[in-house]
């Protein structure tokens, strides 16, 4: 188990150094930083000076390790945008996107597991049937056309929630949270509901299709025989058998919710990491673009991570240090 | 249960029909069979495949797949009726009374929980003990189906057992809560040879012990002639021949019985080829009217082609064969 984990971390160190030196390469591929700097109006002389207080005539080896040593301690430098260190934009921005992630994750597991168990059980029932037909809407509709239809039902028909921005929010220990106030519970609502109708019905979808396939695995038919109640064997034994590709997809899954966040960000105006990128694409502010992409690499190797560590959790299968004594 | 109770049969099938209803007509799988199983009796269930063997041990412990359903017939268990009985009622039979074992040991345990738990859920689920109790029959159990550090292996999963250990596993479930009748589906057919014999006399063994029914479904007429006191010959979804072990094997009366003694290989003989019956089982679709067995039997005559036979008394056994109505067979008194 040890063994297998100090594998999985050289493999996502190597992914992120990769992702880092695809990040450096933008400095340098995306035109000269220096004519960003200095005025137009440079001397060669003073542009070579600028060059040299910056590092920037090193060898490529010598500037990439000094970019990933700074990246590792979370320096990436000056945002050419706002003119303040990129960690310190990117800290103000994470919370909001972390939290609206983790709202829209908790929401699409939360309804879409129990949803995929009943339409499971219940394959041919009227209430299935339906549930199947609306998810194909989650599936198929764009997420900033479900956005804008929120918004104008629950913003401007009814009026019952804002339609953007965090409204307010409670600093606790220095994170701004929307969820300690009902104010700011409000103002998540919508962009959370855009974000998780997708995962929602795609999870809700596979965990049927997982529970259709192991209802009717041999343990199932034993257990039955064995008297053992409905809900022991659906709840017990079929899901948790289910788990382990609904783990693998709610983790990548997670990761697109970061992806997806820029879309919803956008139509709501939700302070994040999304929209800061977004800003940052139009300015060519190139150190917020590299933050980002090491950020959400990082990510995106930590959520495997721990669903591989899940793994282990759910399959004992998979726990190969114990050897099986086969007799 | 009751005292006077105590003549009848611990189990009894009248006329018990299955059917699956298909788009193009229905299928009679099962087709108005009876038998019964006494307290502490062996019926041995031979045929081949799709003989309806092992869907008659579903039907009486009441799950068969839809939409496989009991047409007619009743299913009578310690003197009542349990094939219209409802789920839940059905359920607390399940395990408690009647307990049923798989062909497959390997799929049969669910690969997610360690066998003590699955043990331990299926006593707590009939019997109301704490877990802690639980435990210590699941120990007991795992020690007498013969597994080896009981007390070690319990809280191992069942991908660290071997397959016959875990076919043993499975008989420790079955057994758990001590049922009056267990059908076993062919539980020997996925194990090696060599433990094959093993499962069976340890399955003997422990059904003598607890006073325990089976009823033994089967293709191999090895296992059959070794562990069953009665056997009943199945043959696309009839039962042909039932009667005493012995007298079936040693003087089958249906000629398909005959048959598939003769396509057994006896060691000591010496002969060049094995006699095999010619042709194969009907399908479902296409049963032939009269007896099923009649396109392959060597003996077949004009009734045979139009009237179906009903079970009728052999000597020791009772075969359903037009063979031993002497009123209708060829060459009778009454033809002339």
């Amino acid at each position: 188990m040890l063994a297998y984990i100090v594998r999985r971390l050289l493999q996502s160190i190597l992914v992120l150094i990769a992702v880092g030196f695809i990040a450096f390469s933008l400095f340098n591929f995306v035109g000269d930083p220096i004519n960003n700097m200095v005025g137009v109006e440079a001397t060669d002389a003073e542009r070579d000076a600028a060059r040299k207080r910056l590092g920037l005539d090193d060898p490529f080896p010598v500037q990439f390790a000094r970019f990933a040593a700074n990246a590792v301690q979370g320096n990436f430098g000056q945002s050419y945008r706002l003119s303040i260190p990129v960690e310190t934009a990117i800290a103000e921005r994470l919370p909001a996107t972390l939290e609206l992630v983790f709202v829209a994750a908790v929401m699409a597991l939360a309804i879409g597991v129990p949803l995929g168990v009943y339409t499971g059980l219940h394959r041919d029932g009227a209430i299935s049937r339906m549930l199947l037909t609306a998810s194909l809407i989650g599936i198929s509709l764009p997420t900033f056309l479900i956005g804008i239809l929120l918004i104008l039902v629950f913003s401007v028909w009814l009026g019952w929630l804002p339609s953007f921005g965090r409204g307010a929010t409670v600093d606790l220990w220095g994170w701004e949270t929307n969820l300690a106030s009902w104010e700011g519970f409000k103002s998540i609502i919508l962009p959370a509901v855009t974000l998780c109708l997708f995962q929602l019905t795609l999870l809700m979808r596979l965990v049927r299709a997982e529970m259709l396939e192991v209802l009717r695995a041999d343990y199932i038919k034993f257990a039955r025989a064995r008297g053992l109640t409905n809900r022991a064997i659906h709840f017990g034994h079929a899901l948790k058998n289910t788990l382990v590709p609904v783990i693998t997809i709610t983790g990548l899954q997670i990761g697109s919710l970061i992806a997806f966040a820029i879309i919803t960000e956008t139509v709501f105006q939700w302070p994040g990491m999304g929209l800061l990128f977004l800003q940052a694409i139009q300015f060519v502010d190139i150190p917020v673009m590299a933050a980002y992409l090491c950020l959400v690499a990082f990510i995106f190797v930590v959520i495997n991570l721990v669903v591989d560590l899940l793994y282990y959790v759910i399959d004992p299968r998979l726990r190969l240090d114990r050897p099986g004594q086969v007799f | 249960m009751s005292e006077a109770r105590s003549n009848q049969h611990l189990l009894s099938v009248e006329n018990l029909r299955v059917e699956f209803p298909t788009r193009r007509g229905t299928l009679v799988a099962v087709d108005r069979i009876s038998f019964h199983i006494d307290e502490g009796e062996v019926l041995g269930v031979v045929g081949e495949s799709g003989a309806g063997k092992s869907l008659t041990g579903a039907a009486i412990i009441g799950l068969l797949e839809p939409p496989g359903r009991v047409a007619e017939g009743n299913i009578v268990f310690d003197g009542e009726r349990i094939d219209d009985i409802g789920y839940e009622k059905m359920r607390r039979l399940r395990g408690n009374q009647i307990a049923m074992i798989f062909q497959d040991p390997l799929t049969s345990l669910n690969p997610l929980f360690t066998v003590g738990r699955q043990l331990t859920e299926t006593i707590r689920t009939h019997v109301s003990i704490d877990e802690r109790k639980a435990r210590v029959r699941a120990i007991e159990l795992l020690n007498e189906v013969g597994i080896p550090a009981a007390d070690r292996r319990v809280d191992q999963y069942p991908h660290e057992f071997s397959g016959g250990m875990r076919q043993r596993v499975v008989i420790a479930l079955a057994l758990a809560v001590n049922p009056r009748l267990i059908i076993a589906d062919e539980p020997t057919t996925a194990l090696d040879v060599s433990i094959q014999a093993q499962i069976i006399t340890l399955l003997k063994r422990l059904c003598r012990e607890h006073g325990t029914s089976v009823m033994l479904i089967t293709h191999d007429m090895g296992v059959i002639a070794e562990t069953a006191d009665r056997v009943a010959v199945m043959y696309a979804g009839r039962i042909v021949e039932i009667g005493p072990v012995g007298d079936v094997i040693k003087r089958a009366s249906h000629p398909y019985t005959r048959g598939l003694m003769n396509s057994i290989p006896v060691i000591r003989q010496d002969i060049e080829q094995l006699v095999q019956i010619d042709g194969s089982m009907p399908r479902l679709t296409d049963i032939p009217p009269g007896c099923a067995f009649n396109p392959r039997c060597p003996k077949v005559f004009e009734t045979c082609r139009t009237e179906r036979p009903e079970l009728v008394d052999v000597g020791a056994t009772k075969a359903a064969c037009w063979l031993y109505d002497y009123a209708r067979r060829p060459g009778a008194g009454s033809t002339t």
